[in-house]
């Protein structure tokens, strides 16, 4: 048949969101709630690898000494991550629905 | 010099304010007016028990003998708490949901409320957790033992017994006070929490304070501490680097499996938000915690004599240079760690011990179905608690008598990390993994438990103790591969590495092998899908599908458990829920699951639930139930992606039927303006024919005049008939009834006659016909095809409003169907129009150029469409073009005149 003009009026409205169907995409304030739990999963990850690198150091064999270097490096790391995590902690709403994500909520 | 005498009762007066606080703590929740108990800030410090003694005086020593290698047992949790969101939160939830009291009730809660779980979990932990309670009771009398040293007296063998058994005695009365005060639902314990909270302060500021002074008071701040450090003895130690990763694993995994840990943790969790607080409090808490302990071993070992125990130079050192204050905070800093926690070792011990072993035992004495109604079921569990506090802090008391207290602390706790964290394969694999089973957490923890006996926990007690030095060495019966520190023949690793490594290799691979090749019972599925989905919201099936109960009955029993007012409190919001104005619900499926979590909340997951059995002597969940509360939710899904769909569709019909109404309007209008020209169309030769009779009627008139009127009435006759056949034709057409002629003949042939039909006037319309194939052959009604292409050719001579109108004619094939195209140069037809000017009646613009009925492109739709073909308007750049889809040719040739109904 021939095209026929749409009026706009008749355009499909947008379907409603179902219960148990999340929404692909999220407002800017959820996304971000997203991508911080993104960061907060990571924090262990980064504290790991804060705390084997020293183990990764090269020293001589029969070397000893660096001491102190090592216990400077360990607790500026531990600084670092407990900062890291109150922040992100503050940010962070457990609670928010909106931002669970699919993929990776329980 | 302060006397003995003045610090016992120092210690006392601690003592005294530690119980003021919980009893303080205690009445104002009781009051209802603790909001200040549900501080984050509490919970946080209250996670503190983490620092034991060990940590206190051990830490100090560990630095002094393995340099930095201490921090591993803070980095660990340090990890787990930073990464609260992946394990913590889960745990916490699941045991606000589950009422969890105690890590053996999660797993054998998560494994089908399984009794041999709860009995398996907590015999380990009790083993576990003994040796770390002597290790507190060693630590707090050798700190006695300082001071009287100090002090002048001499303390052997038979004091430090003695003090031991005090201090034993003081921490049991002090648990079964604040720790079995009330059974409720939660199993929280305000008083308890308030107090190793302000023990958490204290023990903080201890050792901070002798940090402070060791640093800024025996060396010359921050900087030359540092060279200090460097200088020491202590920077000649080099770290293995397996042992570095192996023991931060072992403190995190001991961190979330000890049970005292898991007590603070998830069972006394006020509110989920506290672990955001504590996510990076707790964390700074450690830090500041480890802060000073190396530069406190260095000047440790720079200033105190040689051969004296690093594992008190936290309290000896501010002795040593005559600080009788700081050394007093020291020691009740280490005596508050050790307190702390063995009491809520203590209590989540005892929790565990009535709950799993004493309260199953009782059933099945009572093994008479009226042995839940009839016993104080309430009297039983506080005794049992009471009784198992003071059991496990005789059984540690004997460990420190029986291992002499002379093995370095951090040895042993090391140990006792190793023994707990067996569980945490279960529990991880429960929390995460819907296919662990019940069968594959028994072989798991079981086989897990005696790999570390025979690896870890035997040779602890020294050689020849439990282990002759002939089965260490060769192995028990000679089997060398059996060797404790050299399973199946691995040697030369650290004995710490060899026995976790290898109890949490078997103990994993058999729990994944019997979780693999096992199959669940019900309870068991329902179960896991309740912890592994904590956070999804869908609605979790009730573990009971009948129940021969009354509610009298259930009352009754939850009384003797919860108390009265209470289980009363609890039946009536369940009444008010269920919408009635009785105070007691009616025994639903939903009911019963619920107040079987109550009761969980008190008795344990898997005694409530065998209570909640022999009362209702109700079916337990099937297989089907379980697949049924699986189809619904299912259904549900179904059901609303059914709606979404519905919906569009919906939408798809309203919006056909709104162009079906605007068509209506459109033809509507039209149909009116048809009726005034048909009424026209007839009068005017009507009008003609009347008058013209009514002339001849009259006679008198010239026989020329006669046969000029006749022949104007015959005209005029003749066009309301040829008007009428037109409506009859396509009411024929419309209704099927139509008889096909169906003949064989050339398109150039049908388009001859055609254009010589159409009656048009000279120069009228040119026609080019180059475009059309003349050979074509076509077989069908040729007759009624030509009456198409007339009508079609007459209304281009019409409409066309070019100044020299032409019109070619174009044969091709268009989606594997022979098209002819009538193209003229004209303006083409207008997009709303285009919608209307196949109905019957519908003429575009000024009707007065037509002349026609309007019913031409209407006869033409219906002919094509009976014939098998189409006709349709295709819009183009420029000029109207028509397309008449021919109808398919059939294969075998049909005879001429051949009639074919077509209906």
């Amino acid at each position: 048949m021939w095209p026929v003009t749409q009026p706009p009026d008749l355009l499909p409205p947008v379907p409603p969101r179902l219960p148990g169907k999340p929404s692909l995409f999220l407002a800017r304030d959820s996304y971000r709630q997203r991508r911080l739990r993104d960061a907060a999963r990571m924090l262990p990850v980064l504290g790991t690898v804060i705390w084997l690198l020293p183990l990764m150091w090269q020293r001589a064999p029969e070397e000893t000494g660096g001491m102190a270097a090592a216990v400077v490096f360990v607790f500026a790391g531990w600084t670092l991550l407990i900062v890291l995590t109150a922040l992100i902690a503050r940010k962070l709403r457990p609670d928010d629905e909106a931002a669970i994500d699919p993929d990776t909520a329980p | 010099m302060m006397s003995f005498n003045q610090l016992i009762a120092i210690a006392l007066g601690y003592v005294a304010f530690l119980f003021f606080v919980a009893f303080a703590a205690e009445r104002r929740a009781a009051r209802g007016q603790g909001g200040w108990l549900r501080l984050p800030i509490v919970y946080t410090l209250s996670l503190s028990i983490y620092c034991t003694a060990w940590t206190f005086y051990g830490a100090v020593g560990y630095a002094a003998r393995s340099g930095l290698e201490f921090v591993t047992i803070y980095l660990g949790p340090t990890l787990v708490v930073v990464g609260w969101w992946w394990i913590l939160r889960r745990l916490v939830r699941i045991g606000r949901m589950q009422r969890i009291t105690s890590i053996a009730d999660l797993i054998s809660s998560r494994f089908g409320k399984s009794t041999t779980l709860g009995v398996i979990v907590t015999i380990m932990a009790i083993i576990a957790a003994t040796p770390y309670i002597a290790l507190q009771l060693q630590s707090v009398t050798q700190s006695f033992q300082v001071f009287a040293r100090a002090g002048g007296q001499d303390w052997g063998d038979v004091e430090l017994n003695r003090a031991a058994i005090w201090i034993a005695i003081g921490l049991c009365f002090f648990t079964v006070l604040f720790g079995t005060r009330n059974l409720d639902a939660n199993e929280r314990h305000h008083g308890v929490v308030i107090a190793i909270a302000v023990e958490a302060v204290v023990k903080l500021v201890a050792l901070l304070a002798v940090g402070i002074f060791v640093v800024w008071g025996l060396s010359d701040g921050a900087v030359a501490m540092l060279a200090e450090i460097e200088a020491s003895p202590i920077s000649d130690w080099t770290q293995s680097g397996s042992r570095w990763a192996a023991l931060i694993f072992l403190s995190a995994a001991a961190f979330l499996c000890l049970p005292r840990m898991f007590q603070v943790l998830v069972v006394e969790n006020a509110d989920e938000r506290h672990l955001q607080t504590a996510s990076w409090a707790f964390p700074l808490y450690l830090m500041l915690m480890s802060l000073f302990v190396i530069p406190i071993a260095v000047v440790g070992l720079r200033v105190m004599p040689v051969g004296a125990n690093p594992d008190l130079f936290v309290l000896t050192l501010p002795l040593s240079q005559g600080q009788q204050g700081l050394a007093t905070l020291s020691f009740l800093g280490g005596f508050s760690s050790a307190t702390s926690m063995v009491i809520v070792a203590t209590i989540a011990l005892s929790t565990m011990v009535s709950n799993h072993i004493v309260l199953p035992l009782w059933m099945r004495a009572g093994a008479a179905p009226g042995a839940v109604m009839s016993g104080d079921v309430r009297q039983v569990v506080v005794l049992a608690r009471r009784l198992s506090i003071g059991g496990v802090l005789a059984l540690g008391y004997l460990y420190f008598r029986l291992s002499g207290g002379g093995a370095a602390l951090a040895a042993i706790g090391l140990v006792s990390f190793s023994g707990v964290v067996q569980v945490l394969p279960a529990m991880l694999g429960g929390i995460f993994w819907r296919g662990a089973t019940r069968t594959g957490a028994i072989l798991g923890l079981t086989s897990g438990f005696a790999v570390w006996i025979w690896c870890l926990f035997l040779p602890s007690f020294g050689t020849d103790a439990v282990l002759s030095a002939s089965v260490s060495a060769n192995g028990p019966f000679g089997l060398g591969w059996l060797r404790p520190e050299a399973l199946f023949g691995i040697a030369g690793v650290d004995p710490v590495l060899h026995g976790l490594l290898w109890s949490l290799l078997v103990n994993t691979g058999l729990f994944f092998a019997g979780s693999v090749l096992s199959f669940p019972k019900p309870i068991e599925r329902l179960q896991g899908a309740q912890f592994v989905n904590v956070f999804d919201h869908s609605a979790s099936g009730p573990a009971w599908t009948r129940s021969a109960a009354t509610a009298e009955d259930l009352l009754i029993m939850s009384q003797r458990i919860l108390g009265a007012s209470q289980a009363q409190a609890i039946f009536a919001r369940a009444a008010v829920r269920q919408g009635k104005s009785d105070t007691l619900p009616d025994v639903t499926p939903a009911f019963v699951a619920a107040l079987e979590r109550e009761l969980a909340g008190s008795v344990g997951a898997a005694t409530a639930h065998a209570m909640i059995a022999q009362l209702t002597q109700g079916a337990s969940v099937t297989v089907d139930d379980l697949i049924a509360l699986a189809d619904e939710t299912a259904q549900i899904l179904e059901y609303s992606n059914q709606l979404q769909t519905k919906s569009a569709e919906q939408e798809r019909t309203a919006r056909a039927l709104r162009e079906a109404n605007a068509k209506l309007m459109q033809l509507s209008v039209q149909k009116d303006a048809f009726l005034s020209q048909i009424s026209h169309e007839l009068r005017t030769p009507m009008t003609s024919i009347r008058s013209f009779s009514d002339i001849l009627r009259m006679g008198d008139i010239s026989p020329q005049d006669t046969a000029r009127m006749a022949g104007i009435i015959n005209a005029e006759a003749l066009r309301l008939t040829r008007l009428l056949d037109d409506l009859l034709d396509l009411s024929v057409l419309e209704n099927g009834q139509v008889t096909l002629h169906v003949q064989r003949g050339t398109l150039a042939d049908l388009l001859d006659r055609a254009i010589g039909a159409a009656g048009l006037a000279p120069r009228a319309l040119r026609i080019d016909r180059s475009g059309a194939a003349q050979k074509l052959w076509l077989e069908t009604d040729l007759d009624r095809l030509s009456q198409v292409f007339i009508n079609l050719i007459a209304n281009a001579a019409k409409y066309c409003s070019a100044p020299v109108p032409e019109l070619r004619v174009i044969s091709h094939v268009v989606d594997g169907r022979q098209v002819v195209d009538f193209v003229d140069n004209g303006r083409g037809i207008a997009g709303p129009d285009r919608v209307v000017i196949f109905e019957k009646f519908s003429r575009l613009g000024d009707s007065s150029r037509a002349g026609g009925a309007g019913l031409g492109l209407a006869i033409s739709k219906e002919i094509m469409i009976r014939l098998g073909g189409d006709v349709a308007y295709v819009p183009q750049a420029a000029g109207t073009c028509f397309r008449v889809t021919l109808p398919e040719i059939a294969p075998a040739p049909v005879k001429e005149g051949t009639a074919v109904v077509a209906s």
